[in-house]
């Protein structure tokens, strides 16, 4: 379980959280909501290690391990998986070598063998198919001239491939359109189950109707004020952020 | 008179080249390099063409001449039909598969591509010139990949081999050339080539510059290019601690094409030049250049390109882009394009940018569990492979990704 207790964080001095107090037990999603400014991309960008930001006080533990003492790489190993807001593009990384080559990083630091290159195109190319991938995407460079929903398609293959513990899916919902969004969900909703968990942040309900959370949380001022059932997310949807999040 | 004659800065080098007792061959060719030494000396930092680049420490060094050793070090795994050796600046018939030629059987053109008086750097080899590779390809013939290879393993030693490659019509040719070396020896190797391509012929010359860190590699190519002819070069200037390369290009026939690419790779104290100057002086040629540099460390790299197009060259498609990626706030790039056009329908683009690795895409792939070196090593390559990916010969471009490789193992 992904357990946070009082954590605060700044950025260039300025406080951005205020003492977040969160549990994710093991096998549940839950989404966390807030408007513009509330700390929504900060949570997420301090969970997996961005540097940048400066962690002043509180915890973060995963399974009981402490993970804001390890590099971005390290917490991935540990199957922390960070889905972005905006991909970012690759020129001359090819996607397969960049694939395989994660892939491999994760397997050596956790002890097992790496795959080799036939494997790696056979387990691509099944997760591929399963996500209604065209198979060139692996050949091309990393995102490099992808359309928005293809860069998040992308996303979830590596999500498909690396098979995450925890999922963290930072407002992956702005600029897709609803097939994109659905492929989005759809990828996420394929590893539910009770070995993984999502914390899923947005700023807007709609993702919620295809990956419906388990609990949702209600992010203001670098602050979760509020926490209920899927319910609260057709509140704020219908209310606003102002009403219903005290 | 009662003129003061200066201390020319070059008297270490023309002591030496006055001692040396001449063969036939190399009498006017020494000669003439001597004589523009000793008018000019050699460039200091007041040249315009050396304003970055400070040839002082290899002035002041004191080298020998070849002390012929016999030594048989380690060699890389030959990937041409044949390689031609050279051992501490000596050319070894005993470790090369390619049946040496005296340069006395080029003496009839030997000299013909350089001006000495305004290349000091040729003129430094034309000082003391000494056999190196001669090729001759006959029309229409494919020689495959033959290899030029350059190990230093002791001694202070300067030497200066001159190559003369010559291609007939429709000859093809593929040549790898490595200079390798040890850490720790103040060497100078000094090499001129001189080629020349006859119409419709192509080279594609691949260079790795992999001397030892402390070593001084002063290199000039000098190209004349036919009429519907090609060539290519890759230069990989990744060791030594001053590496300028100099190409000086010649397009004199209509339909011509040169491509100069290069990746430059300089970490502390290094200062890695490339200079290149290109004519065009014939209609309808296409030239590009692509160079990339990776700057480590307080690594000083320097990029220096100048296109001529003169006004006979019309419908000229020229292309010039230089690029560097710097590792650390200590690094420091200069570039200078430069471009002279005196044709009217031209079309003649260039562009320089420098830049330091993208943090957004540093975190993609970490957050991704690759491994912060693994990471930069992935971009650096990233960096690099838009001028590496012209090189077609599929053993040249894996010896360049060995040696990028090898590299960064030593300097990340």
């Amino acid at each position: 379980m992904l357990k946070i207790e009082g954590l605060t964080a700044e950025i260039d001095g300025k406080t951005i959280l205020n003492g977040i107090d969160l549990e994710l037990p093991t096998g549940e999603v839950h989404a966390i909501m807030g408007p513009n400014g509330s700390g929504k991309s900060t949570l997420s960008y301090v969970l997996s290690g961005r540097e940048g930001y400066e962690v002043t006080g509180g915890s973060v533990t995963f399974n009981g391990i402490d993970i804001l003492a390890m590099e971005p790489e390290e917490r991935a190993a540990t199957g922390l998986f960070l889905a972005f807001q905006y991909p970012v593009e690759l020129p001359g990384v090819g996607n397969a070598n960049f694939l395989r080559t994660a892939l491999n990083a994760q397997r050596r630091a956790r002890g097992e063998p790496e795959v080799d290159a036939m494997q790696f195109l056979k387990l691509a190319r099944a997760k591929m198919k399963a996500l209604n991938m065209p198979e060139d995407m692996l050949k091309r460079g990393v995102n490099v001239g992808f359309s928005g929903g293809e860069k998040k398609r992308n996303d979830v293959l590596q999500m498909a491939l690396l098979e995450p513990k925890l999922a963290i899916l930072d407002e992956t919902d702005s600029g897709l359109d609803i097939d994109a969004l659905k492929i989005v969900a759809d990828g996420v909703n394929a590893l539910r189950g009770p070995a993984f968990s999502a914390l899923v942040i947005t700023h807007y309900q709609r993702l919620l109707n295809y990956i419906v959370p388990d609990r949702v949380h209600v992010l203001m001022g670098g602050r979760i004020t509020r926490s209920g059932g899927p319910e609260l997310a057709h509140e704020l949807e219908a209310q606003g952020y102002g009403q219903a999040a005290a | 008179m009662n003129a003061i004659t200066p201390i020319n800065n070059a008297a270490n080098f023309l002591r030496r080249a006055e001692g040396l007792s001449a063969p036939g061959w190399a009498v006017a060719l020494r000669a003439a390099g001597r004589d523009a030494l000793a008018a000019r000396g050699m460039p200091t930092r007041r040249a315009e063409a050396f304003k970055y680049t400070d040839l002082a420490p290899v002035l002041n060094a004191g080298f020998v001449a070849p002390t012929g050793s016999r030594n048989v070090p380690p060699m890389p795994a030959q990937r041409g039909r044949a390689r031609l050796v050279f051992v501490d600046g000596v050319l070894r018939g005993d470790l090369s598969t390619l049946p040496p030629r005296p340069l006395s059987d080029m003496a009839a053109v030997l000299g013909a591509l350089t001006t000495p008086d305004t290349q000091p750097i040729t003129a430094l080899n034309a000082s003391f010139a000494e056999d190196g590779l001669v090729l001759e390809i006959p029309a229409g013939e494919d020689a495959g990949l033959v290899e030029l290879l350059s190990i230093v393993t002791d001694g202070a030693i300067a030497f200066h081999p001159r190559h003369i490659i010559r291609l007939g019509a429709g000859a093809k040719l593929a040549l790898l050339d490595t200079a390798q070396g040890a850490d720790g020896i103040a060497y100078l190797h000094n090499p001129v080539f001189e080629v020349s391509l006859a119409e419709g012929a192509t080279l594609a010359h691949v260079r790795v510059q992999a001397e030892g860190r402390a070593a001084f590699h002063l290199s000039s190519v000098h190209a004349a290019i036919g009429a519907g002819a090609t060539y290519d070069n890759f230069t990989l200037n990744a060791g030594g601690r001053i590496a300028r390369n100099e190409i000086h290009a010649a397009l004199n026939g209509a339909q011509g094409a040169c491509h100069m690419n290069g990746a430059q790779l300089g970490t502390d104290g290094q200062v890695v030049d490339t200079t290149t100057v290109l004519h065009h002086a014939a209609p309808d040629c296409a030239s590009r250049q692509t160079y990339k540099t990776v700057l480590k460390g307080r690594a000083r790299g320097v990029f220096q390109g100048k296109i001529f197009v003169a006004q006979v060259a019309q419908r000229t498609d020229g292309y010039q882009m230089n690029q560097a990626l710097l590792l650390s706030e200590d690094a420091e790039m200069d570039s200078k394009p430069q471009l002279e056009i005196y044709a009217d329908d031209v079309k003649c683009s260039h562009g320089a940018t420098v830049g330091a690795l993208d943090a957004e895409q540093l975190f993609y792939l970490r957050a991704r569990g690759i491994p912060a070196d693994e990471a930069r090593a992935m971009l650096v390559e990233a960096f690099l492979t838009e001028a590496v990916d012209g090189v077609a010969n599929e053993e040249c471009r894996a010896a360049l990704d060995e040696a990028v490789r090898s590299w960064w193992a030593r300097e990340a």
